[in-house]
């Protein structure tokens, strides 16, 4: 599904990330742990495409193309998505017309017909509903006015409309509190599927409990410093980080 | 399905644009047809042969040289956030008209098939596909009115819609009784030099208690080199009456300045509603700031008693605007309206926004100003909202937004506000923002290419102004941003 080989970048001219690998195969759920600061945002940032966000070397493969050459939004068509840590908002431009646009583009590339209006609608519709946001959402402006929760809850919802073959969460469990985290990891299971993978990015072992990852990884200073299966997220949450960054790194 | 969002905006992302490549101004051609153009220059004999060659009477070529004397007492506004050189009033020519409408056509089929090919080219539907839209155009090419249709429909409603230049023949009471009742011949510089040598334009009359039976839509647009064209529209809602009336610009590309000083009176009578709808996309000039349209335009409306006035704007043209379409609103409980979309880029300045000038009691005002700047424009929003001393119980409320794209250009506001009754509440809220990195990536991320992306956004930024408009003026509004702001994103 996807490769990333000796991947570094930059921000700012700031070395973040320090040769990266990983290898993600079709299904399978990678979750990416580490300290603060040890570059899990800047992963997914670079993995889709964001600029200012310097790729110095290295190739990231998925599905035989390599991605480090595409834009962001190419990069999106062929099935990358970045659930955000933060959404931002956008005033105006409402929800429905915002996934029209997105899932239009998407599918456009990938050589699938338009959704007409009717059935466009009832699948967001369907989906808005399986991420438990009353139907209002789907008029109001993009993320405008909405809680923490009801954003994420929004990024679960637009995964959903333009099933991606890579997901990549960044934080999703930051600033949701427990129903609004089930509701989201209820989502993200639904979604599991032989022919789509994921990367979930967390600081705390606590997203783990609801989304089973089928391997652990612990990055640290740029690196991956260790790699196990689900046990090891509740070793990192039992000792810290401190012993991986201090020992073996 | 009734609570699908508006279909305009449904619509829009699916409009294919765009690439980065710059488009060159769409409607940017010139049409070979011979013109009777008079030489340059302006004097008393100017005037009088304009008033001559349409057969005025006496009364009305004496009330062009009252204001052109006018006129040459007074000195052009400096006072608006605009830089440009000033036109040169003697290099002018202040007559045109195509001369195969020296006779004047009875029927769209006497129209010279070069001046419909035009039409056709800026996509304005002037044959069947008009009373599909249910839209009467009074069609103006350069300075002499084409074509008008429906006027029988119209007629049988008892609705006077003809160029003006007509209704001073037709209707010389009407005109006499209320041109230049709302915008004096000597009211300001532009006014003054459009009272003198207007060319032609629309003049509409609506009868007591008569809603419009559709929407009147007139068309400019400028076609010869070194003219200036001076439009003059009057309408007159009488009592309890209601008309929609829509203006559309374009023009084709030209490297000169071109100056357009058009004069718009409205005059609604107690309990009638007048609502006008403009969308202006005059040539901006080139990336560099060259050429494009001067557009001083004077706008103004009276509302009676109980009367309403709206005012819709959409302007994306022109090198220069100075445009301020205002409400008197002279009787009690009269309600202005202005909602407006000004869009700048490139080198392209704006000076716009609108007058609330309350005299009766309980009259109310909404202004609701939305101003985009991209590329090295300015852009400024010019408001004053002045309560009289009988404007008890009056009400405004002012919403300023401004909206920035990139970081070279200019957004300023300046709202003036006079209250001269203590009861008397204005309400002045303004914001500023920016497209910002985060919200494009968002949108990239979820595959939605950069230009697509700000259009959204800008349009979504414009939907209380859009949602004013009618609708087939809505989806053309969304269409021009986008491509007035081609490649203002790099």
């Amino acid at each position: 599904m996807i490769s990333i080989k000796n991947l570094h970048a930059k921000v700012e001219d700031k070395p973040i990330l320090k040769g990266l690998n990983l290898d993600i195969k079709p299904g399978e759920v990678h979750a990416i742990m580490g300290p603060n600061g040890a570059g899990k945002s800047t992963l997914g940032n670079v993995l889709a495409g964001r600029d200012g966000y310097e790729v110095t070397e290295g190739s990231v493969v998925m599905n035989g193309k390599e991605m480090l050459e595409l834009e962001a939004e190419e990069r999106a068509r062929e099935g990358l998505f970045l659930a955000f840590q933060y959404p931002v908002e956008i005033p105006g431009v409402s929800n429905l017309e915002f996934l029209k646009a997105s899932v239009d583009a998407v599918r456009e590339h990938q050589g699938k017909p338009a959704l007409d209006s009717v059935n466009f609608l009832k699948t967001a519709r369907e989906k808005i509903k399986s991420v438990n946001l009353d139907q209002s959402f789907l008029k109001r402006g993009v993320n405008e006015g909405f809680s923490g929760g009801e954003k994420k809850r929004n990024e679960l919802m637009q995964m959903m409309m333009l099933e991606p073959q890579l997901c990549i969460l960044d934080e999703t469990d930051s600033g949701l509190d427990i129903d609004a985290l089930q509701v989201v990891a209820n989502g993200v299971n639904a979604m599991r599927d032989p022919n789509r993978s994921f990367i979930v990015v967390t600081h705390y072992q606590r997203l783990l409990d609801y989304i089973v990852p089928d391997y652990v990884h612990v990055l640290a200073d740029g690196k991956i410093v260790k790699s196990g299966g689900k046990e090891l997220a509740l070793e990192l949450e039992e000792k810290g980080y401190g012993w991986l960054e201090n020992g073996e790194a | 399905m009734n609570d699908v969002v508006n279909p305009a905006a449904a619509e829009l992302p699916n409009q294919e644009i765009h690439q980065q490549i710059r488009k060159e101004y769409a409607a940017g051609f010139i049409s070979e047809i011979e013109s009777d153009t008079l030489p340059p220059g302006l004097n008393e004999d100017v005037v009088r042969f304009i008033s001559a060659k349409k057969g005025e009477p006496e009364w009305m070529t004496e009330w062009r040289l009252k204001a052109y004397r006018a006129w040459l007492e007074m000195v052009e506004p400096d006072w608006a956030h605009l830089r440009y050189e000033k036109p040169d009033f003697q290099a002018l020519s202040y007559y045109s008209a195509p001369k195969s409408m020296a006779d004047g056509p009875k029927s769209l089929d006497e129209v010279d098939p070069k001046l419909l090919e035009t039409y056709d080219k800026l996509g304005i539907p002037l044959h069947e596909q008009l009373a599909l839209a249910g839209v009467a155009v009074d069609a103006v090419f350069d300075s002499v009115s084409v074509a008008t249709t429906f006027r029988d429909k119209l007629a049988e409603a008892g609705v006077i819609f003809m160029p003006i230049s007509e209704a001073v023949h037709k209707h010389p009471e009407l005109v006499k009784k209320y041109l230049g009742t709302v915008v004096p011949q000597r009211d300001n510089f532009y006014a003054a030099l459009n009272s003198a040598v207007f060319s032609d334009g629309s003049f509409v009359y609506i009868p007591k208690g008569t809603r419009c039976p559709m929407e009147l839509s007139t068309y400019f647009r400028i076609n010869e080199a070194k003219t200036g064209q001076f439009e003059r529209t009057l309408i007159i809602c009488d009592e309890g009456a209601y008309v929609s009336y829509l203006e559309g610009c374009t023009a084709p590309m030209r490297d000169e300045n071109q100056l357009h000083a058009a004069v718009v009176e409205l005059i609604a009578l107690d309990d009638a509603e007048i609502k006008y709808s403009t969308v202006q996309n005059w040539y901006p000039g080139d990336e560099e700031g060259k050429g494009g349209i001067y557009n001083f335009v004077t706008k103004r409306a009276v509302a009676h008693t109980n009367a309403k006035i709206s005012w819709t704007q959409v302007e994306t043209g022109s090198a220069v605007t100075w445009k301020y379409p205002s409400c008197i609103l002279k009787g009690d409980n009269a309600v202005g309206e202005f909602y407006s979309v000004a869009l700048t880029n490139n080198y392209q300045q704006a000076d716009t926004g609108t007058k609330m000038i309350h005299l009766g009691k309980n009259t109310r005002s909404t202004i609701i100003s939305k101003g985009i700047s991209a590329g090295k424009s300015q852009n400024a929003y010019r408001g004053l909202v002045r309560m009289n001393p009988n404007a008890e119980g009056a009400r405004n409320y002012t919403q300023c937004d401004s909206l920035l794209i990139g970081d070279q250009c200019g957004a300023h506001t300046f709202p003036y506000i006079e209250s001269r009754h203590p009861s008397a509440v204005v309400e002045h809220e303004a914001t500023t923002s920016t497209v910002s990195d985060d919200q494009l990536f968002l949108c990239r991320q979820r595959g939605i290419d950069t230009e697509k992306a700000v259009s959204m956004i800008v349009n979504g930024f414009c939907k209380e102004v859009f949602k004013e408009l009618p609708m087939e003026f809505a989806v053309e509004a969304g269409k021009l941003l986008e491509i007035s702001l081609e490649g203002s994103v790099g």
